[in-house]
């Protein structure tokens, strides 16, 4: 068991795998070309938006860039808060 | 029929453009096809000295394009393969001097005369990458694994997708098996899953490579050579064959698990 995780420390300080987790983020910004900042700004306003007709917990809301090929999608994750209940008497 | 246009493009300079052009051409002329290399760097010519023939330029691509000479004056013959040609680029002026419609009403004529039009791409993305992919019926680009490389080939492949020329095949170039088996090299694997697009070769690191650019002679033309052999599967692949990606090892395997193939009936 201990030969496995010797094999992924050293898979993960190798500089080939650094070379590509590096490339991986770095393609996603050039083919996109969106900053960190413009991803913040979307968040908020989204939050925004969909807080006027639902309750969402917005702490907890994800968006993040993803691919498939090379095809870029922004995927957001909006967890909704469950419904108040009214207290009765 | 029409020939095909094959360009050749890379953005980042240096990770072999050239060296393939003049090897792909090479394999292909000695498969029996008729073809022709266009050297599209104006200002900095180079197929010439890979392919042995700068002794022997008279006009130039700019000539032929601004009218100076006839087809027939600007196609140079290769000195070993009779069906390969070469028009070089212009040394003395720039990128200006063609335009992409130029080269595709250049690209119209040849296609009736050759099986492959291979056009050597300038490195970047501006002017001289636009009249090189202009009349691209198959555009390949060239990368070595590296982190330079690979960024400029996904940023050529996005502009190769958006001029409608994809899907984009492409060339590893200078793969040193070893340090990918140490882990300290990209492997073919992980610049694949990067760029997200379809493998037509992976070329090793091979010191025959320069030796035989040195004497003027494609390496494809060398039985021996690694380099070699990659280059004429690539060549085979563009005639439709499927050839099966050989795996990349150390010294002496390589050639082993050739040597194994053919025995075993691979030809």
């Amino acid at each position: 068991m201990s030969g496995f995780f010797e094999r992924l420390l050293r898979r993960e300080t190798n500089s080939a795998y650094q070379a590509k987790e590096r490339m991986k983020t770095v393609l996603i910004n050039d083919r996109v070309n969106m900053t960190s900042s413009t991803l913040d700004n979307l968040k908020s306003e989204i939050i925004g938006v969909i807080s006027r007709h639902v309750e969402i917990d917005s702490d907890a809301v994800r968006i993040e860039m993803t691919h498939e090929g090379r095809q870029q999608r922004l995927i957001a994750n909006i967890p909704l808060k469950p419904p108040r209940r009214r207290s009765s008497g | 029929m029409l020939g095909n246009v094959l360009t050749i493009t890379s953005g980042k300079g240096g990770v072999g453009k050239t060296t393939a052009t003049a090897n792909i051409g090479a394999a292909l002329a000695a498969a029996g096809n008729k073809v022709v290399c266009i050297d599209a760097d104006i200002g900095l010519r180079n197929l010439d000295v890979v392919l042995g023939l700068e002794n022997r330029i008279v006009y130039d691509l700019v000539d032929l394009i601004e009218g100076r000479c006839r087809m027939r004056q600007a196609l140079i013959r290769d000195k070993r393969l009779p069906e390969l040609f070469l028009i070089p680029a212009a040394q003395t002026r720039d990128k200006s001097a063609v335009s992409p419609s130029d080269m595709i009403k250049l690209c119209e004529e040849l296609r009736k005369e050759f099986d492959w039009i291979l056009i050597d791409s300038p490195a970047g993305i501006e002017r001289g990458f636009r009249n090189a992919i202009a009349p691209a019926d198959i555009a390949m680009v060239v990368t070595n694994p590296e982190v330079a490389a690979v960024r400029d080939a996904d940023r050529i492949i996005g502009l190769i997708e958006a001029e409608e020329k994809g899907p984009a095949r492409l060339l590893i170039n200078r793969i040193k098996p070893g340090m990918v088996k140490r882990g300290e090299m990209l492997s073919p694997d992980d610049v694949l899953e990067l760029l997200a697009v379809e493998l037509i070769g992976m070329v090793p690191e091979d010191e025959n490579v320069i030796t035989s650019t040195n004497r003027g002679m494609p390496v494809a033309l060398d039985g021996k050579s690694k380099a070699g052999e990659a280059f004429r599967n690539i060549a085979q692949r563009l005639l439709g064959s499927e050839v099966p990606f050989i795996p990349l090892e150390e010294d002496g395997g390589f050639i082993d698990r050739i040597t194994k193939l053919f025995r075993s009936g691979g030809k």
